[in-house]
């Protein structure tokens, strides 16, 4: 409810510095009461120590998203000697990373992680993104400008874009199959294909609870941490490690806050600027030609 | 043009040609009351010209390119560095440096120091092509440019930053060409729709003052969506708005000594003795507002680290990097500028200027590009990017030059009467 308002302020505020845009405030109130993290919102839970890096995910990926046939075919396992990340032609992508002192590697899936408060969705001036109830956050391209801030503002290197297309270049990420499945309550594709039961595909505060439990059972396990549980003011998407999560390719320096509450300094001031400035400049405007004005009425006396 | 006024031509300055005899007609105005042959003859002697001319043939090509296959083909398409030097370059450093159209304006306008008129319309001119040429470039960078309307009438995002930045330099834009269009007005005869435009120049003045307040803060706070990204010691949340907007303040100014300068140097026909004599004089005291906000940007510098606890990061690499963009790019035209004002130097501001020019882009550049993403690694832009970037600037050069050579902005447009005389 807090996070709600402060949002409704910070539109309130950009508004005022658009000047003519009061229309705009209706048309968008809907969208500023419907931000925040979700309370029946789904979520996945990926368990690394569960996963060998077989690439299913991305195989199922590819095919319900209709993407391109990949370079190297999703059972060529060389592709895994390379840290890759998500781009247009692939929305998810499977890291492997060798832990010092322990004896096999351990495997991470990357995709959009669905933050609760996305940064993506805040920097974007034409409202392209949208966090549904179900928890995806989805992209709509036919507004898209392609100015990328989008990419800019993304802590986890997540949005791609093709460059590549000369009339309809778009961002392309990951949307939690919201139209084809989740929308309808089906899980995505790539924790349907999964083999291994990495991906746990539930309602986030259950899978926090489920994640949580596993810590509490196999302690020696697991990494005792969530992550996305708090990260960035939360993600859809969370994970549970055996390694500390900095070596398994994470940003544990990523704080808790939403990427919003860097930009708010800002927005606060906006208000202040537009309602201040007009009065002081004229004021010094007036003190400024007091003299000037003073030695024109007395000319005008004589 | 030199060796024209040798022989006795006269630079056109006002509506009726030498001996009275009849108008100049806007052909003539464009052609510099020039014939069609003396014109091209004199434009073919310009080395500079042939400069242009290499640039634009090859440069255009590769810029039309870009429109025919893509951004894809001119750059690295980087998913990791989405913006290049279209926008490093061509946003960030080109707004500050046009920062002088509005503090010209609140000094002359506001603060009404009339000392300062002869140069208020180079500031106003020198803001308005910088914000043009900065959505010019914007333009190129976009990856569908024909949606460039779309924030403000198709689908809005007023919580974003850049909806902020949008609508203020659209605005500001068209606050500049209000503000320059006396000086078209007395160039095209049109003495009304000047009054109209002075009747209202204190609103258009503080309309001015907020907005560029706003977008150059905003251009600062652009990178608070990426506070992760951006070495510390270049973002800072709280203070970065700010921090962008002062350092606008002593860009503009040393931006504005330095194209007068160049107007001085190579288009002194083009000024009259009005401009040319109290120049000296205008660039100290241009100097003494740049040493202010240069003092100002250098204290809330440190602040900002200190408030952050960055100091820790001044000893690396990265923090030596840092300390040279300060030492070179803001305490040295600092030091060099009181010099130049205590001892009257107006040769020493000038160089000083052109430093602090060199040291804001240097640190626009930074926070956009080198220390962007410097956990990750350095990207270095496509060749094809520098070239676009490059004659995109060279347009702005020429447009720039086309501008000053015609309307009344380094010359006073003589009145009938004094034209007579």
């Amino acid at each position: 409810m807090k996070a709600m308002n402060r949002r409704k302020f910070l539109k309130g505020s950009l508004l005022g510095g658009a000047a003519a845009s009061v229309i705009s405030k209706r048309k968008n109130a809907d969208a500023s009461s419907s931000f925040g993290g979700y309370p029946d919102a789904m979520g996945v839970l990926v368990d690394l120590t569960r996963c060998i890096g077989c690439r299913s995910c991305e195989a199922a990926c590819n095919k319900e998203q209709g993407l391109p046939a990949p370079a190297q075919s999703f059972d060529d396992l060389s592709v895994l000697d390379h840290e890759r990340r998500t781009s247009e032609g692939a929305y998810t992508v499977v890291n492997r990373y060798e832990i010092p002192g322990k004896d096999h590697p351990l495997f991470r899936k990357i995709q959009c992680n669905h933050c609760n408060e996305p940064a993506c969705l805040t920097s974007c001036f034409v409202n392209a993104y949208t966090k549904t109830p179900e928890g995806a956050v989805i992209y709509d391209a036919t507004v898209c400008v392609g100015c990328r801030t989008c990419m800019i503002a993304c802590p986890f290197y997540v949005p791609a874009y093709s460059y590549s297309s000369v009339l309809n270049p778009v961002v392309q990420k990951c949307i939690f199959c919201y139209d084809t499945r989740l929308k309808f309550g089906r899980p995505p594709a790539c924790v349907e294909a999964c083999p291994r039961e990495v991906l746990t595909f539930g309602k986030r505060k259950d899978l926090i609870k489920i994640g949580n439990q596993r810590i509490q059972n196999h302690p020696d396990l697991y990494e005792d941490h969530i992550y996305g549980e708090k990260e960035v003011g939360g993600t859809s998407w969370m994970y549970l490690s055996s390694a500390p999560f900095d070596q398994v390719g994470f940003d544990t320096d990523l704080g808790t806050q939403p990427i919003l509450s860097y930009v708010k300094e800002f927005l606060t001031v906006v208000p202040m600027v537009l309602t201040i400035w007009p009065a002081l400049f004229a004021g010094f405007h007036l003190l400024a030609t007091r003299k000037d004005k003073q030695k024109k009425e007395e000319k005008s006396e004589i | 043009m030199k060796t024209l006024i040798a022989n006795g031509k006269i630079p056109l300055a006002t509506h009726y040609n030498d001996d009275r005899s009849a108008k100049w007609s806007v052909k003539d105005k464009l052609l510099l009351g020039l014939s069609l042959s003396e014109y091209l003859a004199q434009a073919f002697r310009n080395p500079l010209n042939w400069f242009f001319a290499v640039i634009f043939s090859f440069g255009g090509y590769v810029t039309i390119t870009r429109f025919i296959f893509g951004l894809g083909y001119v750059t690295h398409s980087s998913y990791d560095y989405p913006w290049g030097l279209f926008l490093g370059f061509g946003l960030f450093v080109m707004v500050p440096l046009s920062a002088s159209g509005f503090m010209l304006g609140t000094a002359v306008e506001v603060f009404g120091r009339d000392d300062f008129k002869p140069i208020e319309r180079l500031a106003l001119l020198n803001g308005l092509l910088g914000y043009l040429f900065a959505v010019i470039f914007l333009q190129v960078d976009l990856g569908q440019p024909w949606r460039l309307i779309y924030p403000m009438f198709v689908s809005l995002g007023p919580a974003a930053v850049l909806f902020l930045v949008a609508w203020h330099v659209a605005t500001y834009l068209t606050v500049q060409v209000a503000e320059l269009v006396p000086a078209f007005a007395e160039m095209m005869g049109m003495p009304k729709l000047k009054t109209f435009i002075k009747s209202m120049i204190l609103g258009l003045t503080i309309a001015g003052i907020i907005l560029s307040t706003l977008h150059q803060g905003a251009l600062g706070a652009l990178f608070t969506y990426a506070p992760y990204k951006v070495h510390p010691l270049w973002m800072s949340a709280p203070f970065q708005w700010f921090h962008y907007f002062c350092s606008s303040v002593f860009a503009g100014l040393s931006m504005l000594i330095v194209v007068s300068t160049i107007c001085k140097k190579t288009m002194a026909w083009r000024c009259d003795d009005n401009f040319l004599t109290s120049l000296d004089r205008l660039t100290i005291g241009l100097a003494k507002g740049a040493t202010l906000a240069l003092i100002t940007y250098l204290v809330i510098k440190i602040i900002a680290i200190a408030h952050d606890g960055d100091w820790g990061y001044l000893a690396s690499g990265w923090g030596q990097w840092y300390m040279l963009e300060m030492i070179a790019g803001v305490i040295l035209p600092m030091i060099l500028f009181t010099i130049s004002i205590r001892n009257n130097l107006p040769g020493l501001a000038r160089f000083a200027a052109l430093i602090a020019v060199l040291g804001i882009a240097l640190n626009r550049l930074n926070t956009a590009l080198f220390t962007f993403n410097w956990k990750l690694y350095q990207e270095i832009p496509h060749w094809r990017e520098l070239v676009i970037t490059i004659t995109v600037y060279c347009l702005f050069i020429a447009t720039y030059r086309f501008v000053l050579y015609r309307l009344p902005i380094l010359y006073t447009w003589k009145k009938d009467e004094e034209a007579a005389s």
